[in-house]
């Protein structure tokens, strides 16, 4: 059989995973197996591995990430993976889905409150809806594999107890989450609007 | 004023004579400010560099808090001249190696000094002596609002200022301390301080910056994260974990003098030995030795040396320093012969006491 991730190699490495009676599959050739395998450490669960992958190929309209460019300095996502550095100001906003993920590993959150420029300093459109939007995408989940890795620590030290609240905990989110895939998106809309 | 002057000028940092200067050298605060839209300097061409120091100097003239000041173009200067000024913590090694569409800007006590186009836009930085954090803000917070009503900062109310590097975004401030702490190299409890900060989120660093050796028994401690906390709140932080580290090399030094005040001696005056009879010295052992001296002086085991001489020691025998001071280029064995005899020299002005109580 195919390759679940690039659909060309044969698929040598197969996992499986179970978790309460759920069963997920997933087949993969050795390249995307190590690949993954660096994800695989900070992502506890096939599922979550999947949803990862699928991100990446699931919208077809969207750009592939590594060739997303910045329209104001021409700067290239993959430009900035090899450099380090962003090209200009507006790179934030081309790349906040991006670099969210990044910011809360380097600083531990995402959101300034520190001091504010008087006068004649120009608020970049790192602001507004997408944003937004980032911060929805990027926040559910990282809570998601923070509550799953300490449920996987809570189990380990055979803290049952606390690990049944989390257990809770994470499937409320998945509820949630789901909830709000099937377009039901007034309530999460009025929550977007609280948390501005 | 020119760059020459600086030399026979003293910067306000090497009086060490603010508080708790024995073991705090000097206080740093460095804010990374853009322009919205231009390029960042690593992917800007040369025209947009060159307007970025146009608006600079354009706004520079404008602000009264850099009346006295100095801007200059990397381009008219030497490379002795950039050496001169990373000697003197005014410009990092970065800079120095760079040439056209890069500047500085510097008040003339070198309490200010401002990078143009390093790896931000703007590097603005303030130094004072001894531990004196709540100063050094007064000063480059004022200058920043000063700044901000001429520079349209790239800013976003989410993220805070917008940086080249994300690991700068937010704040943008990096706050550092340089420490001296012999004792605590001496008695090898330096690694196990060193992992505990690092623990904390902060970073430690070399004399002279990023990428480099601590020697000399110097340190410099910096925050490492910018984002997500309020300036006061990253200083007060910074502040209470030096005051940890000051009380750690306080404590170490007491329990030595207590404990091997022999050795403790033998091993200043040795270093005081070699400094004022050498004939030939390296900097690195310079340093390792004015160190020593240094300590001497702090504990009362050597009388009559000011801090201040000692401090002027250390920058005095750097390479750029030497070359000034002697008008021209050195080679690395000339450097080190003039280097022992400027140390002789400034040494014997000063009549030192030994410490007689026992």
């Amino acid at each position: 059989m195919l390759c679940d991730v690039c659909g060309k190699n044969q698929a040598t490495v197969h996992l499986t995973e179970i978790v309460d009676d759920q069963m997920t599959e997933l087949h993969l050739c050795e390249v995307c197996a190590k690949q993954k395998s660096m994800q695989m450490e900070q992502q506890f669960g096939l599922s979550d591995l999947l949803a990862g992958l699928a991100d990446f190929g699931k919208h077809a309209g969207e750009i592939e990430p590594l060739k997303l460019k910045c329209p104001n300095c021409n700067l290239t996502y993959d430009d900035f993976k090899k450099i380090g550095r962003l090209g200009c100001s507006s790179c934030y906003s081309t790349f906040i889905k991006y670099l969210l993920p990044l910011l809360k590993r380097i600083h531990g959150t995402t959101t300034h409150t520190g001091k504010v420029p008087k006068g004649a300093a120009v608020g970049v459109a790192a602001s507004g809806s997408s944003y937004g939007k980032a911060r929805e995408a990027v926040s559910p989940r990282n809570d998601m594999l923070e509550l799953k890795a300490k449920l996987q620590e809570a189990v380990r030290l055979e803290n049952f107890e606390e690990a049944a609240k989390l257990r809770d905990k994470i499937k409320e989110l998945e509820k949630k989450a789901l909830g709000a895939d099937k377009g039901k998106t007034s309530a999460r809309e009025s929550g977007r609007k609280k948390k501005e | 004023m020119n760059l020459d002057d600086l030399i026979n000028q003293v910067s306000e940092w090497l009086r060490g004579t603010g508080a708790d200067s024995d073991i705090v050298i000097s206080s740093r605060i460095r804010l990374a400010r853009n322009f919205t839209g231009i390029p960042f300097p690593h992917w800007a061409d040369k025209e947009q560099e060159n307007k970025v120091i146009e608006q600079v100097k354009a706004g520079i003239s404008q602000s009264a808090n850099l009346k006295n000041s100095l801007f200059l173009m990397l381009a008219d200067l030497d490379n002795i001249d950039k050496q001169l000024l990373v000697e003197r913590h005014l410009m990092s090694h970065e800079h120095a190696t760079r040439n056209d569409t890069k500047a500085i800007c510097l008040t003339s006590n070198e309490v200010i000094s401002i990078m143009i186009n390093e790896e931000d836009h703007l590097r603005i930085q303030v130094m004072k002596s001894g531990f004196d954090l709540d100063d050094a803000w007064q000063i480059i917070n004022r200058l920043d609002d000063d700044l901000s009503k001429n520079f349209p900062f790239a800013f976003s109310k989410e993220l805070g200022y917008l940086t080249a590097c994300p690991t700068n975004t937010g704040t943008a401030m990096r706050g550092s301390i340089m420490l001296h702490l012999p004792v605590l190299v001496m008695t090898r409890q330096i690694n196990r301080v060193l992992d505990a900060i690092a623990k904390l989120n902060f970073t430690t660093r070399g004399l002279y910056g990023e990428g480099t050796q601590a020697s000399g028994n110097f340190f410099q401690i910096s925050n490492q994260v910018s984002l997500g906390q309020k300036e006061e709140e990253i200083l007060d932080k910074l502040k209470g974990v030096i005051r940890q580290i000051i009380d750690q090399e306080k404590t170490a030094r007491q329990a030595l003098l207590l404990k091997h005040r022999y050795m403790l001696e033998d091993k200043i005056w040795r270093s005081y030995g070699t400094l004022i009879n050498a004939h030939i010295i390296t900097s690195q052992e310079t340093v390792d030795l004015l160190s020593m001296l240094r300590l001497g002086q702090d504990l009362g085991i050597i009388k009559g040396l000011e801090r201040y001489l000692i401090n002027e020691l250390f920058i005095l025998t750097q390479p750029a320093h030497l070359q000034k001071i002697e008008k021209k280029k050195l080679s690395p064995q000339e450097r080190d012969i003039k280097r022992a005899e400027l140390i002789r020299q400034k040494l014997s002005v000063k009549k030192i006491n030994r410490d007689n109580s026992n």
